[in-house]
């Protein structure tokens, strides 16, 4: 939270489908540059930009090997990015919960003051 | 067709939030609801928040004022300004909170029939970082966990609203 600008830089790495599915696919454990891109139909290249801008992003760290550079996922920032999408899901869940009971009363009423007109809808 | 109850909420592009949720009550009702502030005040904010003040000038240039109190007895305002109405399928706000200020959210709500249940479409879009991290207080309050389960979840979320990868690079 103390790094501004980190959650839009997040979101803004997380908006491409390739880079999603190069984190799932860290969530399960490091991985070479070559290993990452065996299941995409992506040069090396192409695939190095994605983990750069996942890099700048500190979406992931990369080791020190100069010949493996292995990745790995920093899970810092997605947690955040988690938590502040839980946060709203929350919030609209508990209200929404709150509207359904509410919704089902007013229906309710209405059926009554139907039967009491003796219209039998 | 979605369950009733499941609320969907998705992150689109870089500053839209999609919220989904089906109600078993057609659209005239959830509009009034989402509209008419002797409704509002009973179901707006979650559980042991309260409605302090609600206040709605419906119609096109007209706003609306609300003051939640949370459990821990600190308020939150919000207000907003009505650009769309079209009872009872489609509405467009700006949306700003008082601790916040800044450029107002766009928050387009989109309702939609079928057999008497009621999908609700929000998309909330964001102009500012500051906004979202009004949002991000909220998430706060609730003490949001921090574990690779949710980012597991977030990812499955994220994977399962983007369209078909269309690999550029």
């Amino acid at each position: 939270m103390d790094k501004p600008g980190q959650l839009d830089a997040t979101f803004a790495a997380l908006a491409d489908p390739t880079r999603r599915a190069i984190l799932a696919r860290l969530a399960a454990g490091e991985a070479s540059v070559l290993e990452l891109a065996k299941p995409f139909a992506m040069s090396q290249p192409a695939i190095s930009r994605h983990l750069k801008v996942l890099e700048q992003a500190g979406l992931i760290s990369r080791g020190r090997d100069a010949q493996r550079r292995p990745c790995r996922l920093r899970a810092a920032p997605l947690a955040q990015a988690s938590g502040w999408l839980e946060g709203y899901r929350q919030f609209w869940e508990g209200s929404f919960e709150r509207l359904d009971a509410l919704l089902e009363e007013i229906q309710t009423q209405e059926k009554r003051k139907r039967t009491k007109r003796g219209d039998q809808r | 067709m979605k369950n009733t109850g499941t609320l969907q909420v998705t992150v689109q592009g870089e500053r839209e939030i999609v919220m989904t949720r089906v109600f078993d009550a057609p659209r005239r009702l959830v509009y009034d609801a989402l509209t008419k502030p002797d409704l509002l005040k009973r179901w707006f904010g979650p559980r042991g928040f309260s409605l302090d003040v609600c206040e709605v000038d419906l119609r096109v240039g007209g706003g609306f004022r609300f003051v939640l109190r949370m459990p821990n007895g600190k308020t939150m305002g919000m207000r907003g300004v009505y650009r769309e109405l079209e009872p009872p399928e489609r509405s467009v706000h700006l949306e700003s909170f008082d601790d916040f200020p800044g450029e107002p959210a766009v928050v387009t709500t989109v309702l939609t029939e079928d057999a008497g249940r009621t999908t609700l479409t929000a998309i909330v879009l964001s102009p500012s970082r500051e906004v979202r991290d009004a949002v991000i207080a909220h998430g706060m309050e609730h003490g949001a966990a921090e574990s690779y389960d949710k980012m597991a979840e977030l990812l499955a979320t994220l994977e399962a609203a983007a369209p078909a990868a269309g690999a550029e690079a």
